[in-house]
């Protein structure tokens, strides 16, 4: 089925089998329905924060003050290392990208659920369901991301060409938040536990993340083995990478930085062919 | 593959696990405990019983730019199978080839969002069910046109009427141009004369050349719109055919399960709904007065017998008032007579009450007859299109043929009149 109607002239079949090739992934269909894509982006924003007193300014008051906490917690008690940099803005860089993902990841995972009345009433291809989820909070980024301009300016911190290639991690955040929204969201499904280890989880992956602090904190006292091993957590990449984009703090190693890319790729292949094999019941249990 | 057909199905059949519909492993811990048991358990997963099939074995070819009825009762498989010819579900075996685009009504409103104005919603209801954004773009006017809210297309929705959302769901959906239409049961929305619009609608996809499928429990808007008419039972195809010709058979089997099952008493199937009802029907009874005047529960009477029908209706919300109206209906669709239950306007507080109406003896004529049914407070709140078939059996009591046996006299048996000849030149 087409989603334009008048440019198809050809004659459409299609075939009704009960179940799909294994291989089929079926991706084309999603650039068939990218209007559907782009409309159910649009509603998640549009919807997002109406009836709100204060609307948008949500996107900015979350990242700041956990900024805030982080800073007193962090900075003034623990005295934790900031490399060199104020230790807010340090925090913040860090938070903007983390706030993305974990959004990304929150709503991608509640997405078929809470999205049922469309699931077992029309067709259209279910995977546009998590993947406009996972996109939607990129409107939330770039408006706490003015913050960051004002911060810049404050400590006078002067970007660098590095800032070309920020794109590129929040891309690695988004590609993660998916590989995870899909699993989440297709074992949502059938076991309605994901919802509440959602959040959860998330907020301890924070904790695991470099976000509050750097990540050679973490890994100066670890073997190089355990250095992998804690780069196989792909925020690490994502993290570090904006810093170094922003701030101009040292890259992280390139060995860690493939490792997260290959992570992410092994989390969104396998969420992928999850999803596809568990899609055919999702209107039958859901 | 021939040009002409539009839907081809072969041995279609689904089967749901009972245990998925009744105690689903709704949890991670069921899943695991489930695990655990099934060394000693799994004999039962094999246990025929623990499953039903919702569809059977169902094939059939419809040719394109046919109007297909397709009916049935409640469970028989109906709405799996245009799930099943939407794509929303797939069969468990079997097959079905579809040549051309599909849109399909199973419900009409899904994907709006209350928050979104109603204009928003039109894009968005219209992205869902298929549709470009140049094509909403250039049908817009229509859409507004056809739901009648052209004053209020930029407030959210959910200022609406239940009326007003019902219209705009409709008529986003009724602007869908697919080469094949799946309709479940979506008229039983808005108000009388705008459901008659959205048949008229229907009827015009029809008339372009469209194949249409659609399910219903409307026995005279199947009548009206389609020519073929499947007629579906346990999952299996029992009949497919000419439309007149197998709602007569259904509609004979209606009755003859109603008698045998002692059905006289219906308590309303679960019917599709949209918006919470303030009102709604409850239950509905037949009956007649015995030899010594006792109520005689049945749904076959003589001519001469009285009938009672007696409804229940269940008031949700407290409401200031409301009225019962009851159509009789021939088994092909055609509405013998209405009764309008005199508008209570007093306040009725949640509860649930019963009005009765009697239809007088030897005035129906021998035949079977469906029950109609609405209830109405500033809009519709309640509609039931097959809540009751009842039949009239010829006099039993040794009358030889009359006037009235034949067909050809009518629908009511009108003998109260006075007709004399009076010379006039």
């Amino acid at each position: 089925m087409s989603i334009n109607p008048e440019t198809t002239q050809h004659p459409v079949v299609i075939k009704i089998r009960p179940s799909a090739p294994i291989y089929a992934l079926e991706l084309d269909q999603i650039w068939e329905y990218r209007e559907l894509l782009f409309f159910l982006i649009w509603r998640d924003v549009k919807v997002l924060y109406k009836q709100t007193l204060i609307g948008a300014t949500w996107a900015i008051i979350q990242p700041v003050m956990t900024m805030v906490i982080f800073t007193i917690v962090f900075s003034r008690f623990a005295k934790v290392s900031s490399e060199g940099f104020p230790y807010p803005v340090f925090a913040y860089t860090a938070l903007l990208p983390w706030q993305f993902f974990a959004n990304s990841v929150n709503r991608s995972g509640q997405s078929l659920v809470s999205s049922s009345n469309l699931i077992s009433k029309i067709y259209f291809p279910r995977l546009i369901i998590p993947i406009s989820a996972a996109i939607a909070p990129i409107v939330d980024f770039s408006i706490a991301f003015v913050i960051l301009i004002g911060m810049m300016f404050f400590y006078s911190i002067q970007p660098t060409w590095h800032l070309l290639t920020l794109p590129l991690f929040l891309f690695l955040a988004f590609l993660t938040a998916l590989g995870v929204g899909l699993w989440a969201s297709a074992m949502h499904v059938r076991y309605r536990d994901i919802g509440y280890a959602m959040p959860f989880v998330v907020q301890l992956w924070m904790y695991g993340s470099p976000v509050a602090y750097s990540m050679s904190t973490v890994t100066q006292n670890l073997s190089s083995f355990w250095q992998w091993v804690y780069s196989l957590n792909p925020i690490v990449a994502v993290v570090e990478g904006f810093r170094w984009a922003l701030l101009g703090t040292t890259f992280p190693p390139i060995t860690s930085v493939i490792t997260s890319i290959a992570m992410v790729l092994v989390l969104l292949v396998s969420g992928l062919v999850f999803f596809k094999r568990t899609e055919s019941s999702f209107a039958d249990v859901i | 593959m021939s040009t002409n057909i539009a839907i081809q199905a072969r041995e279609l059949s689904k089967r749901y696990h009972i245990s998925a519909l009744q105690r689903r492993q709704d949890t991670l811990r069921d899943a695991i405990m489930a695990a655990l048991r099934t060394p000693f358990t799994k004999k039962s997963r094999d246990n025929k019983d623990q499953f039903i099939w919702a569809l059977n074995g169902l094939s059939f070819d419809i040719p394109k730019g046919e109007s297909v009825g397709i009916i049935g009762h409640n469970g028989a498989g109906k709405s799996t199978l245009l799930k099943i010819l939407s794509r929303i579900t797939r069969p468990t075996s079997g097959q079905a080839d579809i040549y051309g685009r599909v849109g399909s009504l199973l419900e009409v409103g899904t994907g709006f969002h209350s928050e979104l104005s109603g204009r928003e919603n039109i894009f968005l209801n219209g992205a869902i069910l298929g549709m470009s954004k140049a094509t909403i773009d250039r049908k817009f006017d229509d859409i507004v046109g056809f739901a009648e809210v052209e004053k209020f297309i930029d407030t959210p929705v959910k200022r609406y009427s239940s009326g007003m959302y019902m219209r705009l769901a409709f008529s986003v959906a009724a602007f869908l141009e697919p080469d094949i239409l799946l309709v479940d049961e979506v008229l039983a929305v808005g108000d009388l004369s705008f459901q008659k619009k959205c048949l008229g609608k229907l009827g015009e996809v029809a008339e372009e050349g469209r194949t249409v499928l659609f399910v219903s429990h409307n026995m005279p808007a199947i009548a009206s719109l389609t020519r073929s008419c499947i007629w579906v039972e346990r999952g299996k195809l029992r009949e497919f055919g000419p439309t007149g010709e197998v709602i007569r058979h259904y509609t004979d089997t209606v009755t003859a399960r109603q008698i045998e099952t002692g059905q006289e008493n219906l308590l309303l199937h679960p019917r599709a709904r949209v918006l919470p009802r303030e009102v709604e029907f409850s239950e509905i009874q037949l009956s007649s007065l015995d030899e010594d005047g006792g109520s005689l529960i049945s749904s076959n009477f003589q001519e001469k017998q009285p009938v009672c029908i007696r409804i229940d209706f269940k008031v949700n919300k407290p409401i200031s008032w409301l009225q019962l109206t009851l159509n009789i209906q021939t088994s092909d669709g055609r509405t013998v007579f209405s009764v309008l239950d005199p508008k209570h306007e007093v306040e009725l507080k949640p509860g649930i009450y019963s009005s009765s109406v009697w239809l007088k003896p030897n005035y129906l004529r021998p035949g079977k007859y469906f029950c109609v049914l609405n209830v109405h407070t500033t809009i519709l709140q309640d509609q039931i299109n097959d809540a009751i078939l009842f039949e009239i059996e010829h006099r039993s009591d040794g009358e030889e043929y009359t006037f009235w046996t034949s067909d050809a006299r009518g629908l009511v048996r009108f003998d109260d009149y006075h007709w004399e000849p009076v010379k006039k030149i």
